[in-house]
């Protein structure tokens, strides 16, 4: 029998797997797994900070559809990951972390550079391991990659001690996975089906709700194929942009806090509301309790949990998402739906009255840039085929709004945690997952300051993300809630002092460019699109400017504040 | 809260280091309450039982249960409180026994048909199993005597086998 290290085992591993890529950066206790990977065709991306390993394994796995993996060390490099483990977490990015620690005989010591990370990160992985034996590692290893890529995906961490990673053990390739307590329910019930079928032949107002679980079942083919022969308006989460073509005549936008006004009146109108893959966020429901008040709801989603935690649900179905819509699609090829797609007329007049009523606008004048115009510029530059990543806050719904998204993974967000400068290490990660592809990352001057070391990681890994910075010299969403809701006192939110990003983007080795005039926009898109390299673009932005429609925080859907 | 009552939730877990802290974890961190909580082996090798008790309303109670069943190292989750059950809990207490008290704690821990598992010149310590109304009744009655200490399990539970 083949002996290896525990870390050769871990290297076989990774690459029956299928891992190409690590993001990671390494220490004392991951010395041997690094001397090992070396050894590999694995390719590793070199980060300037953990937080951004694993915001970029996160982005490529959105991205790719593929698992990302991260490999830090010990202590402090273990706990700098726990922000990017929590996004990968609320959106379910399938990822998986390799943690660096102490000998197992210093477990517990104090020891240097020792933490508790599997404690810690329990509440926010799926899974996690500490792997005290070598003659465990390839089974963990393996047990870690498919729980966090079957069922509803997320991050799972595998803690490797220095001493599990040097020990020399016997290796086989271990049997394909299986669990007996984790069996993820993907066929969903046929009887619910029926009448789902039944519904939507009824409803005068169906309206079809999807989000994330769309794009991580790959599932956007079949939902555009349900939705338009049963002629139902799309609403999506933001999780869900890309699900559905953004320029499709069904298409309502986004609903919830930054919605567009038709997806919200919708929502309030409906009489049935399907959902699919979605959580009921309260930044999509607002008051919980009056949300689609008028509709039945039937709520698809493979984890169990999301459904009932929110809101009241007429037909809840355990599945897959593109398991279901693929049956639901079969079974509607028994259907004859000439006859009832006649009866909706009234409701996608209503919907175009809405949407003719309030459209998303701003008005770009001569002197200064509007955010808007932008991302505007930057839809039709790209033409609507740029992968778009974002921070979070202003810039991100901006993103969220004017960027017409048509492809799942197309659109890189940290919805669920909100996480500010995951935008720039999340591009790196889904640039190496699509070469060919323009990446950009959408940011604020805030924000991008978070991980701005990561342009150190695009340039040396010739990367070629383009930073698109709407410069407002604010933390803008905070500040637009202080002049809503708290009477104008922007209680430090105001950045007034921000490092030349010109500079910064040339002292990294990156091009740089600004533009602070509205005429100047569309060139320097042009230009930092065109460049081969990296670069930052930064457009220097209304300073007030802020985001609507805006439904307050726990208000109804309807009540929204349209300037 | 609405509709709240009192839930026994007993699981098969994996018999794993850090297994009861998660169970214990997602009740902290979504802000269930646990009431009481036990937790042994069972015969079969690899695989625990933990039992809690819990107060929820029905929609809460659900959201439990399918919480814990997505735990990766929980087996089987069951709500006893909706099946037909046997629910014990074992108590020692240690109560004073003044000289004119003796005979009348004897007689308590006859009629309850528990145990004296230690006695000292000032005290006894009984042993009771029962259900959760057994054990609050002889509380009640020891209690004007000084109960000085007590230990209690919570409740074990499981689901009755078809007849």
């Amino acid at each position: 029998m083949q002996t290896m290290t525990g870390a050769q085992i871990l290297m076989a591993v990774l690459q029956e797997e299928g891992v190409d890529t690590i993001f990671g950066f390494p220490g004392g206790a991951v010395i041997d797994l690094y001397d090992e990977l070396v050894k590999t065709p694995i390719r590793h991306v070199l980060v300037r900070h953990e937080q951004g390993a694993v915001h970029a394994a996160d982005g490529y796995a959105r991205a790719s559809g593929r698992p990302g993996v991260c490999l830090v060390t010990s202590g402090p490099g273990a706990t700098n990951t726990v922000t990017g483990i929590a996004t990968a977490f609320m959106d379910s990015i399938p990822v998986v972390v390799i943690t660096g620690q102490v000998p197992t005989h210093l477990i517990g010591n104090d020891a240097f550079q020792e933490v508790d990370i599997v404690g810690i990160t329990r509440p926010c992985t799926k899974h996690n391991y500490l792997v005290k034996s070598a003659d465990d590692l390839a089974r963990v290893v393996r047990e870690a990659f498919h729980i966090a890529r079957s069922g509803r995906p997320g991050p799972v961490l595998v803690d490797i001690p220095k001493d599990v990673a040097q020990a020399q053990v016997a290796y086989t390739r271990p049997a394909e996975v299986n669990l007996r307590s984790y069996q993820p329910t993907y066929k969903p019930n046929k009887r619910q089906l029926r009448k789902i079928v039944g519904l939507v032949r009824e409803a005068q107002r169906p309206l079809i709700f999807a989000g994330g679980g769309v794009v991580l079942s790959k599932a956007a083919g079949e939902l555009t194929a349900f939705a338009r022969r049963t002629r139902m308006p799309v609403t999506t989460s933001l999780m869900g942009l890309g699900a559905f073509p953004g320029t499709d005549p069904l298409w309502l936008g986004m609903l919830g806090m930054h919605g567009t006004f038709r997806a919200n009146m919708s929502i309030d109108a409906c009489d049935l509301l399907v959902a699919i893959g979605v959580r009921f966020d309260d930044r999509v429901t607002g008051k919980v309790e009056s949300f689609a008040q008028r509709a039945q709801i039937v709520h698809i989603d493979i984890d169990p949990t999301s459904i009932r935690k929110n809101v009241p649900v007429a037909i809840p179905v355990v599945g897959d998402c593109r398991a279901t819509l693929e049956q639901l699609n079969r079974m509607l090829d028994d259907e004859d739906l000439g006859a009832i797609n006649g009866t909706r007329d009234a409701w996608h007049d209503q919907i175009a009255e809405w949407k003719s009523r309030v459209a998303l606008a701003y008005s770009q004048g001569q002197d200064i840039i509007k955010p808007q115009y932008v991302v505007d510029k930057l839809y039709e530059l790209t033409e609507g085929r740029a992968i778009v990543t974002t921070e979070v806050g202003q810039n991100q719904m901006w993103a969220a709004q004017y960027y017409h998204f048509s492809h799942p993974g197309q659109f890189i967000s940290s919805g669920g945690l909100g996480t500010m400068g995951f935008g720039l290490p999340a591009a790196i990660g889904a640039q190496v997952a699509c070469p060919d592809r323009i990446v950009v990352d959408v940011a604020g001057d805030g924000s991008i300051q978070m991980n701005i070391q990561e342009l150190a990681t695009a340039v040396q890994c010739c990367l070629p993300v383009k930073v698109v910075i709407l410069n407002n010299g604010y933390l803008g969403m905070v500040r637009q809630w202080q002049e809503l809701f708290y009477d104008k006192r922007y209680a430090c939110t105001a950045m007034d002092h921000q490092p030349d990003f010109v500079k910064l983007a040339e002292a990294y080795g990156a091009v740089g460019l600004r533009a602070t005039r509205p005429e100047e926009v569309v060139p320097v898109l042009r230009e930092g699109l065109a460049a081969p390299g990296p670069v930052i673009m930064d457009f220097v932005v209304a300073r007030e400017e802020s985001v609507y429609p805006m439904v307050p925080a726990g208000a109804n859907l309807t009540e929204m504040l349209l300037v | 809260m609405q509709g709240e009552a009192k839930h026994i939730i007993t699981m098969l877990v994996d018999n794993e280091p850090g297994v009861l802290s998660r169970v214990v974890g997602l009740f902290s961190g979504r802000g269930f309450n646990i009431e009481s909580l036990c937790v042994a082996e069972t015969v079969t090798p690899g695989v625990s039982r933990i039992t809690l008790s819990t107060k929820a309303n029905p929609p809460l109670v659900e959201q439990i249960e399918k919480q814990l069943n997505k735990l990766i190292n929980v087996i089987k989750v069951r709500d006893l409180t909706r099946e037909e059950s046997v629910i014990r809990e074992m108590a020692l207490i240690c109560v004073k026994a003044a000289p004119e008290h003796r005979a009348e704690i004897l007689r308590i821990v006859d009629i309850f048909r528990c145990q004296v598992v230690d006695v000292g010149l000032e005290h006894y310590i009984i042993e009771v199993t029962g259900d959760e109304g057994k054990l609050k009744a002889l509380l009640n009655l020891l209690k004007p005597m000084g109960v000085k200490k007590i230990a209690r399990t919570g409740p074990v539970a499981l689901m009755r086998e078809p007849k």
